[in-house]
């Protein structure tokens, strides 16, 4: 039987373009600008200054404080400057720009395609070796994977949940990942079961990759204790709640982490780099971006350079289409509209969405209707468009009594609006004057 | 004939009996107001706007009863005589705040800031520069939603449509900071009002460097520091890449306008110069533009 989630969702137009392309090794681009924050925390500081020589690997920026993530050159090189560039907020940030010289490698790095099934790290080394690598979820979150591996005192994890769900449409950079990469992947979510020190594993894959499915389920077979778990498609099922629900059918509290319910979850994306870190001591310095868009003449899925420019990747999948609109960088429904193309990847871009002219634009708001759509879509059973009229009239009380701050900013209620109402643009807003106050009380 | 007056006397003493009841009872609980409190409340423009910091003129008018100084406390509506005449009925010595009005620190109109993006969210500047930068290459200036607009209670801001940026009638504006607050680009500045209402200011909040501030928006202040050079009273300051006038030490003398290369100085209600006919007439446009 296919499960899902409980509450809510909806079922936008999948566009899976780019699925079953294989996964192409990008050109390295002749200048890289690697953003200091690219992760959720504190921006990393750097390390290198102008005019520095670098390896591919060489740790370039440093993490700074709990909740953050060391960052590693993506090329090697020679450090042109560190300056503000645009990144995907939109705003300038600091970023490390470093000028092409070859691809010279650091030495520690296991570069040899053969496969490390043996793990022979204990639990605190792992944690410790993801720390170095900088590794971080690449669901799109970005948020560092060793202060999720490292369990808040008295709580107790007993599975361990896999993300290849991928429910955003138009991405297949997971899918492609997990048909590529499968085996990496079986050995990254055993090194992170041993890290958290638990027995089981699930993994949840959408009905809309029965290829994935199928060679997981195979290549599983000598693992009984991690197990597929067939999902029906639905959107947002590759929220962490939600897929803790369909997955493994246990609720988590209003405003509690996964772990209140003794699962953790991590992607198979981040799989692949735990096992690259842990088995081949090498650190995240590239990742597979899907670009794709309803008029690219050539949708695909890159294994691209941190630091990139867009453009780059745009350049390779046939150019930037003529009758472009907006693009986005992430799935269309929690991607973020970029301001130019030669914003950089980051960690977290899992895609670049082109949209032509007639799907960019938005219609014009209307006034709401009342027909509790949004309501019945949302999966964290909130009321949308009671914390849309909260937020538009600055009542914060009233906006954290209807718990403002569970919404994961799907954007499912933005999709069904029949009046096009900027329902989550508004959320966004209160969730984080709603979170100051918050925040301010407590301290 | 003897029911009547049964009723009515016995309704007479029931009435004087209570009235008798409530005399003691409000007696027993009399709350002593300082008078003084309605006399100050009469004095203050009754706009309820917060602009002091308090909820309302009668908790201010509480608030300059009760403390024993009172030159921190200002309305910023009523100006100088408003408080000189309160703090005469107290007898305390008022505060020595100028009068101030509502200025715009951005002069990014459609043609000195060309756009670079287009948004279609939702119609709200705390929003828009929530999500990105802004329309233009200046992610500092004026996003143009209006959302100080909607937060001016008195009518003394409107948006112009050429420009795309809002306009501040000097005239309504009572500086009660509600603009200020309201915008999440922090480019509303109370500035001292100025003899004649003649104010000089930085009409601009880049703090990036010179060329790309330049590059997005023609009347940029690009940090090169000619004003703070000429200005021979050490009012002009240049900190992060751009420029600010001290109000309270400058003298008005408007040697720092002509200089900027960039137009970024802004002259408001000064008598057109003499001497450099050309110059000043651009000033003049770009003040046109400002209203």
């Amino acid at each position: 039987m296919l499960k899902t989630f409980s509450l809510g969702g909806i079922h936008p137009a999948e566009n899976k373009l780019s699925a079953g392309k294989k996964i192409v090794i990008l050109p390295i681009p002749e200048q890289v600008s690697v953003p200091l924050a690219q992760h959720i925390g504190a921006p990393a500081e750097a390390l290198v200054n102008k005019g520095d020589v670098v390896k591919v690997g060489q740790l370039i920026a440093a993490s700074a404080g709990f909740v953050s993530s060391n960052i590693h050159s993506p090329v090697s090189g020679k450090v042109l400057k560190i300056d503000d560039v645009v990144d995907a907020s939109g705003y300038k940030h600091r970023a490390i720009i470093i000028k092409t010289e070859g691809d010279e490698w650091d030495e520690s790095i296991d570069r040899s395609p053969e496969l490390i099934q043996h793990i022979n790290t204990v639990p605190h080394q792992i944690v410790e070796k993801l720390k170095e690598a900088g590794i971080v979820g690449l669901g799109g979150a970005a948020f560092p994977s060793h202060v999720k591996l490292s369990l808040p005192p008295g709580k107790i994890c007993d599975i361990l949940v896999i993300n290849g769900v991928e429910c955003e449409p138009y991405l297949t950079s997971d899918h492609q990942l997990m048909m590529e990469k499968s085996e990496e992947i079986v050995v990254g979510i055993r090194i992170l079961m041993k890290a958290l020190k638990v027995e089981k594993a699930v993994i949840g894959i959408e009905n809309n990759k029965l290829d994935a499915i199928e060679k997981m389920t195979a290549l599983l077979a000598e693992h009984p204790e991690i197990r597929v778990q067939a999902l029906k498609v639905q959107y947002p099922q590759g929220g962490e709640k939600q897929l803790i629900d369909a997955c493994i059918g246990r609720q988590i509290p209003s405003g509690k982490l996964p772990i209140e319910v003794g699962a953790v979850v991590q992607n198979v994306g981040t799989a692949f780099a735990v096992y690259e870190a842990v088995q081949k001591n090498k650190p995240l310095f590239e990742r597979v971006v899907t670009v794709t868009g309803k008029s690219v003449k050539n949708p695909s899925n890159f294994l691209a350079r941190i630091g990139t420019p867009m453009s780059f990747l745009i350049d390779a999948a046939g150019g930037l289409p003529t009758d472009t609109s907006k693009i986005i960088g992430g799935g269309p429904m929690m991607g973020k509209a970029l301001q130019s193309a030669e914003v950089p990847i980051t960690k977290g871009s899992s895609g670049i969405l082109i949209m032509p002219e007639e799907l960019a634009n938005r219609k014009p708001m209307q006034n709401c209707i009342r027909c509790a759509k949004c309501v019945s879509v949302c999966p964290m059973g909130l009321s949308p468009y009671l914390l849309m009229l909260a937020t538009s009239k600055t009542i914060w009380d009233r906006a954290e009594e209807e718990k403002i701050m569970d919404c994961i900013e799907c954007g499912s209620c933005n999709f069904t609006c029949p009046s096009s109402r900027p329902l989550l643009d508004y959320i966004r807003l209160g969730k984080g004057k709603v979170g100051q106050i918050m925040r301010s009380r407590t301290k | 004939m003897n029911i009547v007056l049964i009723t009515i006397l016995s309704l007479a003493f029931l009435g004087v009996l209570a009235g008798l009841i409530l005399y003691f009872v409000a007696q027993k609980f009399k709350v002593f107001e300082d008078p003084r409190i309605d006399q100050v409340e009469a004095e203050l423009p009754a706009a309820n706007c917060g602009g002091c910091g308090f909820p309302g003129c009668r908790a201010f008018a509480e608030a300059m009863v009760k403390a024993d100084d009172i030159s921190e406390l200002n309305c910023p509506v009523g100006g100088a005589e408003t408080m000189k005449a309160a703090a005469a009925i107290l007898g305390k010595t008022p505060s020595a705040a100028p009068n101030t009005v509502a200025v715009l620190k951005c002069n990014g109109t459609c043609e000195n800031r060309p756009r670079i993006t287009k948004y279609d969210g939702a119609t709200s500047c705390t929003i828009a520069s929530s999500l990105f930068g802004g329309e233009t290459g200046c992610s500092y200036g004026c996003v143009g939603l209006g959302e100080c607009v909607d937060a001016c209670k008195f009518g003394a801001m409107y948006m112009d449509k050429e420009t795309g940026l809002p306009v501040i009638i000097e005239d309504k504006c009572i500086s009660c900071g509600a603009c200020v607050k309201a915008c999440p680009k922090n480019i509303i500045e109370l500035r001292k009002q100025g003899p004649k209402n003649r104010r000089i200011y930085v009409a601009c909040a880049n703090k990036d460097k010179g060329a790309p501030a330049k590059k997005a928006c023609a009347t940029a202040c690009i940090a090169c520091c000619k004003c703070m050079n000429e200005c021979s009273f050490g009012a002009i300051i240049v900190d992060k890449n751009l420029a600010a006038i001290d109000p309270v030490k400058c003298k008005m003398c408007r040697k720092c306008a002509p200089v900027c290369p960039t137009n970024a100085i802004l002259e408001m209600n000064f008598p057109p110069k003499k001497i450099k006919v050309e110059e000043t007439l651009t000033q003049e446009t770009k003040e046109g533009d400002q209203k």
